[in-house]
């Protein structure tokens, strides 16, 4: 192969991801916020200054939706890894086999189901005229319709359930490469339960901890679905508000500067994450 | 707390108990959704009045099925062209990145694996609602200078393609790519050593070995276009794919028909996730 022809060859192959990047993601991106920095003095007319912004910071409603949404993810994130570490812990460890596969299996096939039908699930459970409320009635804790829907409880229940895989599977992965042996040696120098989890397991378990952490963050934060579903009339989430000044009001500068604002929260955690746990980018996602 | 090392039976009782309690909650509402597809009455809520097939089959109104409701059928045509494309587009570009970052060294390879991983970890609807901007300004600009029409930049299909390929692509690199990594570049030599072309020795040798993980992408792919809401939510024009369809319904309230719609997608995804499973198996042999 002549130093031409694989010069050629790798223009060829650079050709369909420079496209890719350029016009879909990075492009896209500095426009965007050109016109987050655009503010609108009459029609058609605009001047560059970081108006879109102060309207955020002096309007309490979009600061406050903001800071609202960052720390319900939060707390959907370490709801998650509590429910779930228990139970990754289960299939690395104490199962071995067909039923290891078939219980893992179990914990894949709901999220290969659409977003919206797992939401349209727990609609059905929590409504008035729902499950809960008519088991409630029917063994007579209560005695009229209970609503369990259409509040931040209900937000909770349905973001920690969509982003359980996420937590499950890199736990499952991390904890199945720790030796069982160094479990028994920490029973061997007179550890007990605790002290063995606190000193050997986490720690092992970290890398998959800290990415399961920041893929579950980043899912609640931008997700859509199930705070505009589950959720009642004041529990806004902060991708409800980017979608209401896109498409109902038009004013896509203010929008655009949301959506700016998101992205940085976004990536900072996500930033603040890797460093913290001292791991890359690459590592995390690019598996 | 591993089998090895005995635990009290009163633990090893509450923790069996809290998984089962743990994959009760993961099935529950997946469970209702089905169950409900097939209760008699208009809501698909409590009391159960009995059996029917209605919302599947049926076409006397309230009781029309899934198979006899227009804008629910034609959407599913709608998400399965849309996630055509996709896929395609996908693997076409996953492959080409593959070969890319695998076989060749250049400037910038890091960063631009980097950027490539970007993707990931922008939220759907901020991918969404920048190519939204960004088509928009180049459609004006176009449109005041030709003085045509460019419909194609304006919300709709080829957009909620373009869209929905800009993050599905990362997955299809990240797929191809560790399928690469594992081939033995001595057997493409050998093929050169006996006559073959470059080319050739890259159609007949590397892409077969390729195959099953191309394969695995392109399933993943459908799986994740055609439940894709919050990009496609930006970019949806006036031809709906299925969840942007039912998302409309729910808003309002259905007929169970939206369940009966939800059982069909639990049974076709499910299938579809199997089957990349299998692929995965196949590749690691």
């Amino acid at each position: 192969m002549t130093q031409a022809q694989s010069r050629l060859g790798l223009y060829l192959l650079m050709a369909p991801l420079m496209l890719w990047l350029l016009l879909l993601i990075i492009i896209p991106h500095i426009g965007m916020f050109l016109v987050s920095i655009s503010v609108k003095t009459g029609v058609r007319q605009y001047v560059t200054g970081f108006g879109n912004y102060m309207v955020f910071f002096t309007e309490p409603l979009y600061w406050n939706t903001f800071a609202r949404t960052a720390f319900m993810s939060i707390a959907a994130t370490f709801l998650t890894l509590l429910i779930g570490f228990p139970v990754a812990y289960y299939i690395a460890k104490l199962t071995r086999g067909r039923t290891k596969t078939t219980l893992f299996l179990m914990c894949l096939i709901p999220f290969w189901v659409s977003e919206l039908v797992r939401t349209f699930g727990w609609m059905i459970l929590l409504r008035e005229t729902g499950i809960f409320s008519s088991f409630l009635q029917y063994i007579g804790v209560h005695s009229g319709p209970v609503e369990f829907l259409y509040n931040d409880a209900a937000i909770m229940i349905g973001l920690v359930y969509t982003s359980m895989l996420f937590m499950v599977v890199p736990l499952v992965t991390t904890l199945d490469s720790l030796d069982d042996s160094l479990i028994e040696a920490g029973y061997d120098l007179g550890g007990n339960g605790i002290s063995i989890l606190r000193e050997i397991i986490i720690p092992h378990a970290m890398p998959g901890i800290v990415s399961g952490c920041i893929v579950v963050f980043m899912l609640s934060l931008g997700n859509y679905l199930t705070p505009i579903l589950l959720g009642g009339k004041d529990s806004l989430w902060f991708t409800g508000l980017i979608y209401s000044q896109f498409i109902t009001r038009f004013n896509w500068e203010l929008g655009s500067a949301f959506g700016f604002l998101l992205l940085g929260l976004s990536s900072t955690i996500v930033w603040v994450g890797l460093k913290l746990s001292r791991q890359s980018l690459t590592d995390t996602v690019g598996r | 707390m591993i089998a090895t090392i005995p635990q009290s039976k009163a633990f090893a009782w509450t923790y069996r108990i809290y998984v089962t309690l743990f994959f009760i909650y993961l099935a529950l509402p997946l469970t209702v959704v089905c169950a409900f597809a097939f209760n008699d009455s208009v809501f698909p809520s409590l009391p159960w009045d009995g059996f029917t097939w209605a919302w599947f089959f049926g076409n006397e109104a309230p009781y029309i099925g899934v198979f006899n409701e227009r804008p629910i059928i034609k959407s599913i045509g709608t998400s399965l062209f849309v996630a055509f494309w996709v896929s395609l587009l996908s693997i076409a570009v996953g492959t080409s990145n593959a070969f890319l970052f695998v076989r060749y060294d250049f400037k910038f390879k890091e960063f631009l694996y980097i950027l490539m991983l970007l993707p990931l970890i922008i939220p759907g609807i901020i991918l969404g609602i920048s190519i939204l901007v960004f088509s928009n300004t180049v459609a004006n600009n176009l449109e005041d200078a030709t003085g045509l029409w460019f419909d194609g930049l304006r919300p709709g299909l080829p957009l909620v393609i373009l869209g929905q390929f800009s993050f599905i692509a990362t997955f299809a690199t990240l797929v191809i790519s560790a399928r690469l990594e594992k081939f033995d570049r001595s057997l493409e030599e050998a093929a050169l050593n006996l006559g073959a072309t470059k080319w050739g020795a890259i159609r007949q040798i590397t892409l077969p070995f390729l195959m099953p993980a191309i394969a695995g992408a392109a399933v993943v792919a459908i799986l994740m276009s055609f439940e894709n809401f919050n990009t496609t939510l930006m970019l949806v024009g006036s031809d709906a794919p299925l969840t942007i369809t039912m998302f409309d319904r729910l808003k309002q309230g259905s007929t169970p028909v939206l369940n009966a719609v939800s059982l069909l997608l639990i049974v076709v995804s499910a299938l579809l996730g199997l089957m990349s499973l299998l692929f995965q198996k196949r590749e690691q042999n």
